[in-house]
């Protein structure tokens, strides 16, 4: 049963669909084509927040809906919850 | 699909409610307007708080309201209630270009209670003739539908935007009309709207809109970190204005875009999808697209806002099973099983096609059962 979705291949980030324990192992699927990936979470994620699925370089883009959703000052590793503390705008 | 019913009016727009409103020129004819309204049973006074002292884009955004509102097809007749007589009048001729009964009342030279006595007997003639209006059969075509979603979340661009979406495609195949706006909500996104403008000129208008206002945030020193996304949405898991947008524009379809309106602007260029410039604010937002003309709206919610409107019908649905639970009252269609994938975007489509139908044919939404009347008129200046 999948806990998290992706909106489509190419994205950086998932959204949680059920709360994620910290260290749990979770099945995601890409709304787009319906395919699976599996992550090992690596921080408690509550619903309808964000998880990393790949490893994202220091002030690079963050990517979801295959458009920029910000930049991630410190860079972002696989299983990372994602938020406002590592994600910022490009915007204001 | 089940018969749809409406209100053919004078001018051949379709409504889907039948009220008689009591329309206040100004904030300080409120009173007279309210007095109607509980004298005469069955009419619906609207009170706000402006229309003194206005000037420029900003007075002729509070006209283009006003006369909008009480031109909406939701109206069946209106009495407009002003302080003086001019703008009064202006209002009351506005409305009835449209062919509806309109009747005007200044309270100058008369004072409250000889306003209130005219206007009454006036609204009791127009409600007892509206009564007796009849239903008759529509087509989808013939509706103009509004959609912004508010208290957005991450579900919100998971499941319930994209539910609308497929009602935005469906109205607009079937040769009807929807107005989408939130012009600081589509920051990140802009140019995905700006490439389905029909055309360039279109395009450059929509541009300009969005970067007007991009330019005033600027021009007064400030940003929008703390206000988009709000503090509901960063608690719901949206972390930049980015992906907030991404999110609130998935609910705008697929279909070209065939017009930019300024706030409160009838569409021009025929039937089809159109951007209006609005605030992000819901309330702000649902009213200037009544006065555009919309008659049902669409108000997809992650972490569960409740607003209404007192003339157009706001159906709102949530993906999020927690707001589903906790805020049941509030939520028309659940689609919370788009997160659990035991529904597909095609049946959640067909769920919110069904509760259109049912509130086109005269079902209360959840808003208009609670009582949800938020009528916020959108000032663009400090008053002279």
């Amino acid at each position: 049963m999948h806990k998290f979705l992706i909106h489509y291949k190419g994205d950086h980030v998932g959204v949680a669909v059920q709360d994620i324990a910290a260290n749990e192992k979770v099945q995601g699927v890409f709304m787009d084509d319906n395919t699976t990936i599996d992550v090992r979470a690596k921080a408690a994620i509550p619903l309808g927040h964000k998880i990393a699925i790949a490893n994202v370089e220091e002030e690079a883009k963050v990517i979801e809906y295959k458009v920029p959703i910000g930049f991630a000052p410190n860079g972002l590793k696989v299983g990372d919850y994602v938020h406002t503390h590592n994600l910022k705008t490009l915007r204001w | 699909m089940e018969t749809l019913t409406g209100y053919r009016r004078e001018n051949g727009a379709v409504g889907i409610r039948n009220y008689v409103v009591i329309l206040p020129v100004d904030d300080i004819s409120n009173a007279a307007c309210e007095a109607v309204g509980n004298n005469i049973q069955g009419t619906l006074a609207l009170p706000h708080s402006y229309g003194r002292l206005q000037y420029g884009e900003d007075l002729a955004l509070h006209f283009r309201t006003m006369i909008g509102i009480g031109s909406n097809p939701n109206v069946a007749a209106v009495v407009v209630i002003g302080i003086e007589e001019n703008w009064t009048k202006k209002i009351a001729d506005g409305i009835a270009e449209t062919g509806k009964p309109v009747a005007a009342f200044s309270i100058e030279r008369n004072g409250d209670l000889e306003t209130i006595r005219q206007a009454s007997w006036k609204a009791k003639e127009f409600v007892q003739w509206a009564s007796e209006l009849q239903r008759e059969p529509i087509k989808l075509e013939d509706l103009t539908v509004s959609i912004k979603c508010g208290e957005s979340d991450t579900t919100t661009g998971l499941g319930s935007c994209p539910t609308v979406a497929q009602v935005v495609d469906r109205v607009i195949d079937a040769g009807g009309t929807v107005f989408f706006g939130e012009t600081s909500e589509l920051t990140g996104g802009e140019h995905l709207i700006a490439n389905r403008m029909a055309t360039p000129a279109l395009k450059e208008k929509f541009m300009e809109t969005y970067n007007s206002y991009v330019d005033f945030i600027v021009s007064q020193g400030v940003d929008l970190l703390g206000s988009q996304p709000t503090q509901g949405n960063i608690t719901g898991g949206l972390s930049t204005i980015e992906e907030k947008a991404l999110g609130n524009i998935e609910k705008t379809g697929t279909k070209e875009i065939i017009g930019v309106l300024k706030p409160a602007e009838k569409p021009a260029n025929g039937k089809g999808l159109y951007f209006m410039d609005t605030s992000s604010a819901a309330a702000e937002c649902v009213t200037l697209m009544a006065a555009g003309g919309a008659v049902i709206h669409f108000f997809p919610t992650g972490q569960g806002n409740v607003v209404g409107n007192p003339i157009e019908p706001v159906v709102k649905l949530t993906a999020n099973p927690i707001t589903a639970k906790t805020m049941s009252e509030h939520i028309d269609v659940d689609v919370s099983g788009l997160l659990s994938r035991d529904i597909t975007l095609s049946d959640a489509g067909d769920m919110l096609m069904e509760c259109l139908t049912r509130t086109v044919n005269g079902r209360f939404t959840a808003a208009e059962a609670l009582g949800h009347k938020e009528f916020v008129m959108t000032k663009l200046y400090p008053s002279a």
